[in-house]
């Protein structure tokens, strides 16, 4: 099966409409919890049930994160909705918005619900204009139709939701920069603990998920938590959305099953580009470790198959690479791209995701040093678990995993002053 | 000075956050700011909006250089913006960029002398699976190829 | 609050220590003598945890956890220097240097820069990094501070003083990642009359003293602990010096008192000890009316003599004295003994004050309480104040308990900001009807207590709610106070405000604090430095001539001691032209000033602050002793030693001091035994006309002859804005 949660509605004609996800079934989840007045603990453990994993890539339990909220403490709380989809490779809540957007919205109504929360924001990256007008367009629609604002239907539940645009950094993904971002100051994350269950939006109770993670949940409810958790497997329930992107036939976004072999899902694609063969492929967002393809082709696309080739799901994002590609090059792209969006604050960042980004590219140059490989080795490693937030170990996995397994490329590079491949791109 | 209509939709802004939390709209207000001002904002806009928004200036300036939207020299009538991380590069990014600069005879960074267009390299757009992709004003341009490009290029220039 | 349970105990480093919950284990580290290297980790400033220098390893952590922003918990046991801890450390301190210009030898924190010296402990040998270095252009902070950005290591402390001590964001972090700068983005003066405190603050050598720049290291100063002469906190600082020159002043820890902080007023007034208008030699007008040098022994022959002419002819009530309320407790003692030996109560130093009708009902102005308790009020009302300006450390006590949520209300004229919030705000040129308001607004709540001749006034008041919110917020209060200020204490009227704002205080059951100019009001009312008081407050057979009365009698004789009058006075000119229309004129000066040069028939040259020792009182009633840092400029002498051989030659009895702690023990018995009664407020019985009349507080760089003549401190905003800000009428 595929398509059964986020992407449930895509088939219908101008998906995006309040009409055409109400004639899918679309607000019936939250109009019963609103009407039967089902009480949040039961809701969240219909959520713990699916075994939900939050799919902006952290991949923790959203059951088990709700539960953390002081719910029945006064005063406001919040829900905060992570579209900021910044990661390489991920692109796939920026189609949610696009086709799904009611779906979000119910998502965080029922959430808001959950947590106690009577005003949430959705914070789009600013380079998403054209799917943050839809979503506009979505909330006014929900507005109008009393399913947002005071009192929604007649339950006295009152629950405001907004937008909030980013304006280019990739860091706003990290959930207290993001916090920081709706606060109107740069997008630097805070130290935790206080985490923001305690201290987030304007130092109130907040919730952070990813917006696939929200837009999950009127599925769940309405099918079921036990359904859900049928679709994937026992510790990571559901389907899930992969951007398949790079040398493959046919990139897309595609829901299948947790734990879909990546051969199938390399399948749906169009397979490798033709007439090329597969050499890596990057599992979950640039920040995941490169696995080599042949070992790629005999795992699944679930956190424990994946966590055994020493990669991670991340947000699901593959990005696949044939023998054309270049390993030195890519990973100075890779390098250039944490060392641009360091936010700056923390010092093993600042200056380690630059020093990585200057050695990377020399030897991409044919300018590389003999110890450099084992240098840079070691300043990932110097930056790993030293950081505030964990773009410094973001920026640190990718060198450490292209160095373990194309070391030779590297080398090649430092030997020739060229690349060990020839690309036409 | 910030134009009535431009007040009118940083308002709209203020509106959505709590009441003493002005600042919220800081990122909203430098965006309507630089839009209305063709493109990139001055010391002086960013003081008008500390101002409007009740903020030490030098919080609007450490916002507005901290997001890579904001723009600091002028820019062109259209800014394109190539994405050339990884899932754009590998399907050719750089192609898109060669064929730009060629067309446009301008680098990263620089303006066309007509100043209808200027060039900036982006990290990931978020639309990977469409790479190569380029963004325009509020637009997405995705599956670029040489001849997409050039027919985009003609239709901005008849834009204007 | 339960201790017991609050109570929790760590192994630190293998041993078991006692803390308190949810405190950082850096701040336990410290209290026990641990050693951890930080460099973003302030005591008095926010956590940010960035510079990740003081990593250590906590058990069951997965990785190493920063100690400044790491809270205790019962059972933690964490090693600060363990393999995996020291591993981090090096690791932060390589990424630190590699953009760092490592220009030690010719930066001028040398010596004390906590890079270097941690780069000692943990730096390696030679760099791995082989890339350019990040070049950063220069900021202009202005006048005070010099900065050298490419040293900066982005700790932002600077950035966090800005927002947290200062309280005007100024500084900032602009840029992204390895582009981020720490800085005003665009060019600025810093504007902060604490700003020079980023010096100190800055671990590396990015901020520095820009009048002290490349003039000396760090090692070869002396340094002598001193206490800074401009206002009535008394802050501790330790005067640096080399080769008999003060180079530097720099704060002294003291927690009761400055914490670790100084006003820029206080760090660079030092800058004008070596003006060229110093008095270095004894000068006589001889008979051609030129003023002469002359050696010391003639010039006090000269002084004395002619004192005890005028008092042979006109009897002592013909001699009067003006001293500077910064002068030692020491000298204030010895210039009201002279003058008292000589047959004249007619001596002052409340320079500033016009009105002292109502002198004989007042108590020793002071704070009535501690420094440090001020952060605990609840409830603040500041009475003519430009307070922020005038006692810059004390007002930081206040912003404290404004933003721990104190209601803090002004009654000021227009034109005065805080850099605190205030709960409410009564803006006026007539301080005598608002303060009339708000204690009738006290008096309707039924808070009324004797108000004797102030009845009347409070009984016609107009209560607006201003007024009321001012009563309602300090009877609200559990803990209280009622500030009156220069401007208050400068009003034509000062009684009647005095009486009302005594009565606000004691109405709501508040403290009631008088803050007065110069560094040693406190200590000059106590040695009897006053025309209606003896020492410790003992009572005079009659009362002597006031700055006032003096000024419009001009006395036969006049004794001037640290006076330029047309600026220290509140009647400038006419005050001028006083000193001009006396028959004989004796200064004892360190600047010469107009006046002084053009009228003095006898001048001496008085030693500075930094060249001698002496004893200020502050606010709050603390003695502080200080020792001269250096040796006076050319032939001054320290203010006490003068005035004691004037005595002796005077022939009076009871100046045969070896020390100025044998003065300093003779007038401090005197008060100790006198402080057994305390001294009280009464309502006044007489109020005379109501009309008030307010004038502008002394722009903060114009309060002394010292700051006046920094030309540092003359070339920052503050300098101007003051100007601007606190105008009123004079
Ligand atoms: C540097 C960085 C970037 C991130 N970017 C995103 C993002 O774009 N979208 C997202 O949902 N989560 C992102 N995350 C993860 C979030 O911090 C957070 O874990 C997530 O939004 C939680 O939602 P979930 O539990 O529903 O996954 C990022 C984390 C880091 C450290
Ligand atoms: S790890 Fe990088 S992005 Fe995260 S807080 Fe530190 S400097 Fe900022
Ligand atoms: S002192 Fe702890 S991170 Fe800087």
């Amino acid at each position: 099966m595929a398509n059964q949660v986020c992407f449930r509605n895509n088939h219908l004609e101008n998906s995006w409409t309040l009409a055409a996800y109400q004639s899918s079934g679309g607000y019936e989840a939250v109009k019963k919890i609103l009407s039967e007045k089902t009480s949040p603990e039961e809701l969240i453990d219909e959520i713990k049930l699916s075994a939900l994993r939050g799919r902006g890539g952290a991949g923790f339990p959203t059951g088990l994160k709700w539960s953390f909220m002081p719910r029945n403490a006064p005063g406001q709380k919040y829900i905060v909705c992570n579209s900021d989809e910044g990661e390489p490779g991920t692109c796939k809540d920026r189609d949610i918005l696009r086709y799904n957007p009611h779906q979000l919205i119910e998502g965080m109504l029922i959430a808001g619900y959950c947590i106690g929360a009577s005003a949430g924001y959705n914070y789009i990256r600013g380079e998403f204009w054209e799917p943050y007008s839809r979503f506009e367009v979505a909330l006014e629609e929900a507005r109008a139709a009393g399913l947002l604002g005071d009192n929604i239907l007649d339950s006295g539940f009152d629950f405001q939701l907004h937008s909030h645009l980013g304006a280019g950094a990739y860091v706003c993904g990290e959930e207290t920069a993001l916090l920081n971002s709706i606060e109107g100051k740069k997008g630097q994350p805070r130290f935790k603990p206080p985490f923001p269950a305690g201290f987030g939006l304007y130092g109130r109770p907040t919730t952070i998920n990813n917006t696939e993670s929200l837009a999950s949940i009127p599925v769940i409810l309405s099918k079921g938590g036990q359904w859900f958790l049928d679709q994937g497997l026992p510790n990571a329930g559901g389907e899930k959305l992969f951007s398949v992107s790079g040398h493959v036939n046919r990139p897309g976004n595609y829901e299948v099953p947790m734990g879909t072999p990546f051969s199938e899902l390399l399948e749906m694609a169009g397979g490798v580009r033709d007439g090329h063969q597969l050499k890596a492929v990057i599992p979950g967002g640039s920040s995941t470790p490169v696995v080599p393809g042949d070992q790629m082709m005999g795992i699944n696309m679930d956190y424990d198959s994946i966590a055994s080739a020493g990669s991670m799901l991340g947000a699901g994002s593959v990005i696949v690479m044939d023998e054309t590609t270049c390993m030195p090059r890519v990973l100075a792209r890779l390098a250039y791209f944490y060392y641009e969006e360091s936010c700056g604050q923390c010092t093993p960042c600042r200056e380690g995701t630059g020093w990585l980004s200057r050695v990377t590219q020399r030897i991409e140059d044919g300018n590389g040093a003999q110890a450099d490989i084992d240098l840079l080795d070691s300043v990932a490693g110097n930056i790993e678990g030293n950081t505030i937030c964990a773009l410094g170990d973001a920026a640190a996995m990718p060198v450490r995993s292209f160095l373990k397994h194309y070391r030779d490329e590297f080398q090649h590079h430092i030997d020739h002053k060229q690349c060990m491949v020839t690309s036409d791109w | 000075m910030i134009s009535e209509a431009a007040r009118a939709d940083i308002d709209r802004w203020v509106e959505k956050y709590p009441e003493e939390q002005k600042q919220s709209a800081v990122m909203a207000a430098l965006r309507i700011v630089q839009d209305e001002n063709g493109g990139s904002i001055t010391t002086e806009m960013m003081d008008e909006v500390a101002a409007y928004l009740d903020m030490p200036p030098i919080n609007v300036y450490e916002v507005a250089t901290f997001y890579s939207m904001y723009e600091h020299k002028p820019v062109g009538k259209h800014k394109l913006c190539v994405c050339t991380n990884i899932s754009c590069m590998l399907r050719n990014s750089k192609g898109v960029v060669d064929h730009l600069q060629e067309k446009l005879d301008i680098g990263f960074g620089e303006v066309t002398e007509d100043g209808m267009f200027s060039l900036k390299e982006v990290e990931c757009l978020g639309a990977c699976v469409n790479a190569p992709v380029m963004q325009v004003g509020e637009h997405y341009h995705e599956q670029l190829n040489p001849e997409k490009i050039d027919r985009l290029l003609d239709e901005l220039r008849q834009e204007s | 609050m339960d201790t017991q349970k609050d109570q929790v105990t760590i192994e630190l480093n293998d041993t078991r220590l006692e803390a308190r919950q949810g405190q950082m284990l850096i701040e336990v580290a410290d209290a026990n003598g641990v050693s951890i290297p930080r460099f973003c980790y302030h005591k008095k400033l926010s956590v940010s945890a960035n510079c990740r220098m003081c990593l250590v390893e906590v058990e069951n952590a997965p990785k190493m956890l920063p100690a400044c922003a790491t809270p205790v918990t019962d059972g933690m046991k964490a090693w600060t220097k363990s393999p995996k801890a020291i591993a981090a450390q090096k690791s932060v301190m390589e990424f630190l240097l590699i953009n760092h210009p490592l220009d030690c030898p010719v930066c001028d924190q040398g010596g004390e820069c906590d890079l270097q010296e941690m780069a000692l402990g943990y730096g390696g040998d030679t760099s791995r990094y082989t890339e350019g270095k990040r070049i950063i252009k220069e900021k202009d902070y202005g006048s005070l501070v010099s900065t050298e950005m490419s040293r900066c290591i982005h700790c932002t402390r600077c950035v966090r003083f800005g927002v947290e001590i200062a309280g005007i964001p100024e500084i900032g972090g602009t840029g992204r990642g390895d582009h981020m700068q720490i800085g005003t983005y665009v060019q600025k003066a810093l504007s902060s009359e604490l700003s020079g405190n980023i010096i100190d603050l800055c671990p590396v050598g990015a901020l520095l003293s820009k009048p002290f720049l490349f003039s000396a290291r760090s090692w070869e100063l002396k340094s002598v602990p001193g206490v800074a002469p401009h206002d009535a906190v008394g802050s501790n600082i330790q005067i640096q010096t080399r080769n008999g020159k003060v180079m530097r002043v720099i704060p002294q820890e003291n927690e009761a008192v400055n914490e670790i902080w100084i006003s820029d007023r206080d760090r660079f007034s030092y800058l004008a000890l070596d003006s060229e208008d110093r008095v270095t030699q004894p000068m006589v007008r001889n008979s051609d009316g030129q003023l002469v040098e002359t050696d010391w022994q003639s010039a006090l022959e000269a002084a004395v003599n002619g004192m005890k002419m005028v008092a042979s002819t006109d009897g002592g009530g013909a001699l009067g004295a003006l001293a500077s309320p910064s002068s030692t407790t020491e000298e204030f003692y010895l210039l009201q003994k002279l003058m008292r030996g000589l047959g004249s109560n007619s001596v002052d130093h409340r320079l500033r004050q016009q009105d002292f009708s109502g002198q004989s009902d007042q108590i020793a102005p002071q704070l009535g309480t501690t420094l440090q308790q001020i952060e605990q009020q609840n409830a603040v009302l500041i009475v003519g104040s430009d307070i922020q300006r005038e006692q810059p450390l004390l007002s930081h006590r206040i912003r404290k308990a404004a933003l721990s949520g104190a209601a803090v209300s002004t009654v000021n004229p227009d034109g005065i900001e805080f850099n605190f919030p205030l709960s409410g705000e009564v803006v006026t040129d007539q301080l005598t009807p608002a303060l009339s308001a708000i204690a009738r607004a006290m008096v309707d709540m039924g808070m009324g207590g004797d108000l004797s001749g102030l009845s009347a006034l409070v009984a016609d008041a107009n209560v607006e709610p201003a007024h009321q919110a001012v009563a309602e917020s300090l009877i609200g209060g559990e803990k209280a106070m009622v500030l009156m200020g220069e401007i208050a204490y400068r009003d034509q009227n000062q009684a009647v405000i005095y009486a009302l704002t005594g009565a606000i205080a004691s109405m709501s059951g508040a403290t009631f604090s008088v803050l007065t100019e110069g560094a040693n009001a406190l200590g000059g009312l106590l040695a009897g430095a006053v025309p209606h008081r003896d020492t410790a407050d003992a009572t005079v057979d009659s009362v002597g001539m006031d700055v006032a009365s003096m000024v419009d009698m001009a006395p036969k004789g006049l004794l001037l001691m640290g006076i330029e009058a047309e600026s220290d006075l509140a009647a400038g000119p006419a005050a001028a032209d006083a000193i001009r229309k006396s028959e004989f004129v004796v200064s004892l000066s360190t600047f010469a000033d107009s006046v002084t040069m053009g009228k003095s028939d006898v001048i001496l040259p008085l030693a500075a602050f930094t060249e001698s020792s002496g004893t200020f009182v502050n606010a709050e009633g603390e003695w502080q002793s200080f020792g001269g840092a250096v040796a006076p400029k050319g032939e001054a002498r320290p203010g006490w030693k003068i005035l004691r051989v004037m005595g002796t030659m005077a022939n009076l009895d009871g100046f045969d001091y070896n020390s100025s702690e044998d003065v300093l023990s003779e007038v401090r018995g005197l008060c100790d035994q006198a402080e057994t009664e305390k001294w009280s407020w009464s309502a006044l019985s007489d109020l005379g006309d109501a009309s008030s009349c307010t004038v502008a507080s002394t722009p903060i760089y114009q309060v002394d002859s010292l700051v006046r003549r920094s030309e540092p401190l003359q070339q920052t905003p503050l300098a101007h804005a003051g100007q601007a800000t606190t105008g009123g009428a004079e």
